[in-house]
């Protein structure tokens, strides 16, 4: 293998890890707060397909980023409502939402298009690679790295940041607090429905995004079930990167470099089946999962925040 | 003046019955306001989908053949839901059944006598789906892996399996490029009731009746109700989570296998693109909303079959996305989720009584 290919399954790396990195950063914040959205798979098609159209409508990418941000959030908005208002059950809600999310963008597709026509195979608007001046020349790294689009570049700002809030900032504090010992942060006069709420609706926007880098940058245009199952792949991500910004990372690379190097091999032609290869990333979720739960089990260390999909109702409480 | 909830002291049946009927409807109210927004009439094509669903008897019988693998796979959802097991994988259990009961009917059909062959594809069909389901039970079982992932992940190694069959080594040669294998021999057919109406929905009925008893009337019936309650209280009373674990998953992933053996041996005759078409998925809503009660499963399986013909019908007929039925199924598990608290709280308007310091009164 030479130089040049290991640059360009790290740049494919990093591209096909982006969208994984915005969503598991924003499924994070949500279960810390206590809530679990298995509504993931949904909000990030939902996402995708608001994204493309905006964009397609409109021309402008950044519309269509900002309306992926905002069909998530409202997405989110109907999961909050449900489980931490009425207190539903958070996995079944959840699943409800990748129920809807699926079957709605499957509708949408085929009634956004020019005249209520379908979406399928129409190309639209994307981003561009902008190569950023200086860094992009560093040998090999910055070859792979900078020579990206602009979603990339934010999702490399948002990960430290992201890092930062949750575990240096007063309302990063409040933020675990709730998502560890609802009833103390209540004590404490923090709102714990309202920080449910914001970050499960932050939570939704983030998703949101990762889904509009999706159908805007990493495959752009829509196909029906675009995601193929990548909603799913972030909720295990989360389990992975034991709910930390940074550790999110390291799993959404790994993922991404999995994807990358099965595209390799399948333009390569090798003699395995496309079917095999595509069967990596999500044998691999398997493994990953197995291997991590058996690691936090050895060190006897449960990483998620131990108030997750417990509703908090203030005179149940004690 | 503030919103309050507050606890129900009795629940009355009333009230249980009302709510999850006036759920379906704000569900088809907020359906409606959809098909609006697109600029289509909603009360057309509530009417078109009812008709084509319901209507005549070609499209009962048509609503039925697609409520059997509902009602197979939603009977094995709703054992593991029992539990909290939360099998999201009855999709690939699925096509893993329709996997083995293929190969069966299409390389063992010479080497088993005739009118053994079905039982034999039932047989393998069972044990496919299971072994499917075993996985992520085991994991859990073992090593406490999420089992809602696992069983997920499960879904597209499966669904790739059988593709990977159907368009390379199972293809049918003389299929002309079409995606399927080859015709199973006639001995391998599921005998039919009426129109494509298949003895799969008596394997379905005979299975609701299985778990209705098991379920209500024995000892580890019992016990999956206790796991599912309350886990603490099962294992000090010295139950065996694992050993429950992996016996629920066994036959709730064998009854998705069989879902799989019937769609092959009843209706297609073949392994061919079209297996999955997400009634996995829809089994996990069928056997929420029947709360887990095996004969309730078959009936919301019935009626949602009906919401899945209607969807196939405004798509022929009015050229609205099929889809349609899939976004009816969210929507409705969306309002019978929220509604469920009504039957429980009741919401109470209070007017703030003057002089009292809002400090003192009791929210949420």
């Amino acid at each position: 293998m030479n130089m040049a290919m290991l640059v360009s399954i790290l740049a494919v790396t990093v591209q096909a890890g982006t969208s994984l990195v915005f969503a598991t950063i924003g499924e994070i914040y949500t279960e810390r707060s206590g809530i679990l959205n298995l509504g993931v798979e949904g909000m990030m098609l939902m996402g995708a397909v608001a994204a493309f159209a905006a964009a397609y409508h409109t021309g402008s990418v950044w519309l269509g980023v900002a309306a992926a941000m905002a069909t998530g959030g409202v997405l989110a908005l109907i999961h909050a409502f449900l489980t931490i208002t009425l207190r539903t059950d958070q996995t079944v809600t959840g699943l409800a939402l990748t129920i809807f999310g699926t079957g709605m963008t499957s509708f949408l597709g085929q009634r956004l298009g020019p005249a209520g026509k379908p979406l399928v195979g129409l190309i639209g608007p994307r981003f561009e690679r902008l190569p950023l001046p200086g860094l992009s020349d560093i040998p090999f790294l910055g070859r792979a790295l900078f020579r990206q689009d602009l979603l990339v570049y934010g999702m490399y700002l948002l990960v430290p940041l992201a890092w930062y809030y949750l575990y240096k900032t007063r309302p990063g504090l409040h933020l675990r607090a709730v998502g560890e010992n609802p009833q103390t942060a209540d004590a404490m006069g923090v709102s714990v429905s309202g920080i449910r709420y914001a970050y499960t609706v932050l939570g939704g926007m983030l998703v949101g995004l990762g889904g509009a880098h999706l159908s805007l940058a990493y495959t752009p245009g829509w196909t029906e079930n675009l995601t193929g199952g990548r909603g799913w792949i972030v909720i295990a991500l989360v389990i992975f990167a034991t709910w930390d910004p940074l550790r999110a990372v390291v799993g959404a690379v790994l993922f991404g470099g999995v994807n990358a190097v099965q595209f390799r091999l399948q333009a390569a032609g090798t003699a395995i089946p496309p079917a095999f290869l595509g069967m990596m990333p999500y044998l691999f979720t398997i493994l990953v999962l197995v291997v991590i739960t058996w690691w936090e089990a050895f060190r006897k260390r449960v990483g998620a925040p131990a108030a997750l999909g417990l509703p908090y109702a203030r005179e149940e409480k004690g | 003046m503030r919103l309050i909830i507050e606890k129900r002291l009795e629940s009355s049946r009333l009230i249980a019955f009302l709510v999850p009927i006036a759920s379906i409807l704000l569900a088809l109210l907020a359906g409606a306001g959809l098909l609006a927004a697109a600029g289509v009439n909603p009360w057309q094509t509530y009417r078109a989908m009812a008709l084509g669903a319901f209507g005549s008897k070609y499209s009962l019988s048509e609503t039925l053949v697609k409520a059997i693998p509902l009602m197979l796979s939603g009977l094995g959802v709703s054992i593991a839901f029992r539990m909290l097991f939360w099998n999201i994988g009855a999709e690939g259990q699925l096509a893993m059944g329709g996997f083995a009961a293929a190969g069966v009917a299409l390389f063992l059909a010479d080497k088993i006598p005739d009118p053994l062959l079905l039982p034999a594809m039932f047989v393998a069909a069972f044990l496919a789906g299971a072994l499917w389901g075993l996985i992520p039970a085991g994991l859990k079982a073992a090593l406490g892996v999420n089992e809602i992932i696992t069983s997920l992940m499960l879904n597209y190694v499966a669904i790739l399996w059988i593709e990977h069959l159907f368009y390379g080594p199972w293809k049918d040669p003389q299929g002309y490029g079409f995606p399927g294998s080859a015709q199973f021999p006639k001995a391998a057919w599921l005998p039919r009731l009426t129109g494509r109406v298949h003895a799969g929905l008596i394997i379905a009925i005979v299975a609701a009746a299985f778990l209705w008893l098991v379920l209500g009337r024995s000892k580890w019936g019992y016990e999956i109700k206790v796991i599912g309650e309350n886990p603490r209280a099962a294992r000090y009373a010295g139950m065996s989570l694992a050993r429950n674990i992996l016996l629920v998953m066994l036959l709730s992933g064998g009854l998705a296998g069989l879902a799989g053996f019937g769609e092959v041996a009843g209706i297609s005759h073949r392994l061919q693109k079209g297996l999955t078409v997400g009634y996995g998925y829809t089994a996990i809503i069928v056997a929420w909303l029947a709360r887990l009660n095996p004969w309730g499963v078959l009936l919301v399986a019935f009626l949602l079959a009906g919401l899945l013909v209607g969807g196939d019908q405004i798509q022929i007929t009015m050229g609205l996305p099929a889809a349609m039925a899939l976004v009816l199924q969210g929507a409705i598990l969306f309002f019978v989720l929220g509604g469920a608290l009504f039957a429980q709280y009741r919401l109470r308007l209070v007017r703030r009584p003057p002089g009292l310091s809002t400090s003192a009164e009791v929210t949420e």
